[in-house]
């Protein structure tokens, strides 16, 4: 039996670290994950956990020194976000090549410039050619069961990738909402331990992490981080089956919701989807066929996979939550239509920017979108590459 | 569709507005009902207006905007009705309840037509003849409860009391103070 709960997405992903018991993490402090190591060096204190917490002096250091205990064999893990993330970019890339499997806490909050707080996702989708596995939660659940399958993916022999699990900040990680808990025991078989095959405490089999690879080597490492991206598509849609077997709850990379019929779809990652499953049902009830794809796993990217489950679809509105400033498409927007040509999409397909900087975004701002889409499909309204919503006039 | 009832708090930074809109959360969540609780942050010190929010109901809510059309507005502060537009998009079938010395009669000039219910409380009286402190969430928890009816009075009480002495398992000398909070609450909301 699961267990009836309420909590915030931060305790939800401090309650799964807690259950799965990893062996060490440094953190330190950046609104809004800050709760998240918080809670868990409580647990600590109060021996309910045997984790080690080392507190560090700044992001550049709590990756370092995560991915300093992960490759000495232990299981590892931080939580930061925003200008936290930022700090750590040059270790986001050695962790990934060096096939740390080490695991970050990510609550989505936008970069400073001017300094804001709230929720979007130029933190991570800055960090998308990172080499990291990014995995995004619509909503407290979400952030809870996605953490639960971090380590068993990132950890698989096949992949040995890092892992960013993402989730709103504020939106998510601060609102209390119901939630389902599974019990200690089945969430402890699950995760299991991490017996590395390689790792520096080895006597046995000395090694080397992070070596030097100029141009005869450096490119191969490469290439490898793509063949264990690639070799991730199969390993996450796995751990997922297994999930669904102790959780009831089924994951892939990406969650239909009304799409198979649907005429006008939008694609979205987070929070916003629920919202926006809200305005379906309301335009569904007038007889519009309207559908969402939101986007769980954007790294590796499940390009083919949404193209097919796209294909029937008359006009798409794709939503980002970050800018990328090529001035022609954000992040989801120029990588979904990049698959979509590939794979004959011969509908229309439209870039719309929402929610930066923790610019709100209601059911009726969702409802908008798909009347434009209606639009653009029956020919009454010129199609725009690049639509901004609730932006001030 | 039956839909959630949604409410919206106004408070300043450090009285506990967000603290007693997930405690409304909380023992909605304690009588079986599907809740959400959030703040909205802003430039966060103390004094500041803030807003927190309440989503509840007997579905899953999958909404994740903040709430324009609340059916219900809490007002801890009076001194908000003067730079906050507090009944924006509040519907006139629902209500708003104030914490103030006033009496209606001085508050409806300051609610810009509102026309449909307004209930007025004196939190700082009910704080103080009942904890000796002014801690004006818990008393305005109550109005809120009462004017709503999201629970009824039995059942939010005898869940706030279990909550309370599972919060102040350490302090059970405030336990008492705080439940007579809230059923003084509930007599002195008009």
């Amino acid at each position: 039996m699961s267990i009836r709960e309420r909590m915030s997405g931060n305790e939800a992903v401090a309650y799964a670290i807690k259950q799965i018991n990893p062996d060490v993490m440094p953190a330190f402090p950046i609104t809004p994950s800050t709760e998240i190591p918080q809670m868990v060096s409580t647990f600590i204190a109060n021996g309910e956990i045997d984790t080690e917490f080392i507190p560090v002096e700044s992001e550049h250091s709590s990756m370092s020194a995560t991915m300093g205990a992960n490759a000495a064999g232990a299981r590892a893990l931080t939580a930061t976000s925003s200008c936290g993330l930022a700090y750590m970019w040059e270790l986001l890339y050695v962790a990934a090549s060096d096939r740390l499997p080490v695991v970050l806490a990510l609550v989505n909050r936008a970069l400073t410039g001017p300094i804001n707080i709230n929720c979007d996702h130029s933190d991570s989708m800055g960090a998308r050619d990172a080499g990291w596995i990014q995995i995004y939660a619509e909503n407290n659940q979400e952030a809870y069961d996605n953490f639960i399958q971090t380590f068993r993916i990132a950890e698989h022999p096949d992949v040995r990738l890092p892992l960013m699990a993402c989730q709103d900040g504020f939106i998510t990680s601060h609102a209390v909402e119901n939630i389902e808990l599974i019990e200690d025991d089945k969430v402890k078989a699950f995760a299991g331990e991490y017996h590395p095959e390689n790792y520096l405490l080895n006597p046995d089999m000395p090694m080397a992490v992070g070596p030097y690879a100029n141009s005869p080597f450096y490119m191969e490492t490469k290439m490898n981080q793509r063949l264990a991206m690639e070799n991730a598509k199969k390993v996450i849609l796995e751990i997922a089956d297994e999930f669904e077997k102790i959780s009831g709850r089924k994951y892939g990379f990406f969650e239909e919701y009304r799409l198979e019929d649907a005429d006008y779809a939008v694609v979205i990652i987070g929070s916003a989807a629920g919202t926006t499953k809200d305005a379906i049902d309301e335009l569904r009830e007038q007889g519009i066929k309207a559908g969402l794809l939101k986007i769980r796993v954007f790294r590796p990217f499940p390009g083919e996979e949404m193209a097919k489950v796209l294909s029937h679809v008359k006009a798409i509105a794709i939503l980002d939550r970050a800018e990328s400033f090529s001035a022609c498409g954000g992040p989801i927007g120029s990588e979904l239509k990049a698959a979509l040509f590939d794979f004959k999409f011969s509908g229309i397909a439209v870039n719309y920017f929402y929610g930066i900087g923790g610019r709100d975004y209601t059911v009726a701002e969702a409802k908008a979108v798909y009347s434009d889409l209606i639009a653009y499909a029956d020919g009454s309204k010129p199609v725009e590459n690049y639509k901004y919503i609730g932006l001030r006039k | 569709m039956k839909k959630n009832i949604e409410i919206r708090w106004h408070g300043r930074g450090g009285q506990g507005a967000k603290t007693a809109a997930l405690l409304l959360a909380d023992v909605a969540f304690s009588t079986g009902m599907h809740v959400q609780g959030f703040p909205e942050y802003g430039p966060e010190r103390m004094g500041a207006p803030i807003t927190a929010y309440n989503r509840i109901g007997d579905e899953p809510i999958r909404v994740h905007s903040n709430i324009y059309e609340p059916d219900y507005v809490v007002v801890v502060d009076e001194t908000l009705l003067h730079s906050v537009d507090v009944t924006n998009g509040l519907k006139k079938e629902g209500g708003i309840v104030i914490n103030t010395t006033k009496s209606k009669e001085e508050i409806m000039p300051l609610l810009k037509g509102y026309e449909g219910n307004v209930y007025i409380i004196d939190a700082h009286k009910v704080s103080m003849a009942t904890l000796g402190k002014y801690f004006p969430n818990s008393p305005m928890l109550a109005a809120i409860v009462k004017i709503s009816g999201v629970i009824d009075k039995e059942t939010f009480l005898s869940h706030m009391e279990a909550s309370y002495m599972h919060k102040f398992a350490k302090k059970p000398e405030v336990i008492e103070g705080n439940m007579n909070a809230l059923k003084m609450a509930f007599e002195e909301v008009k």
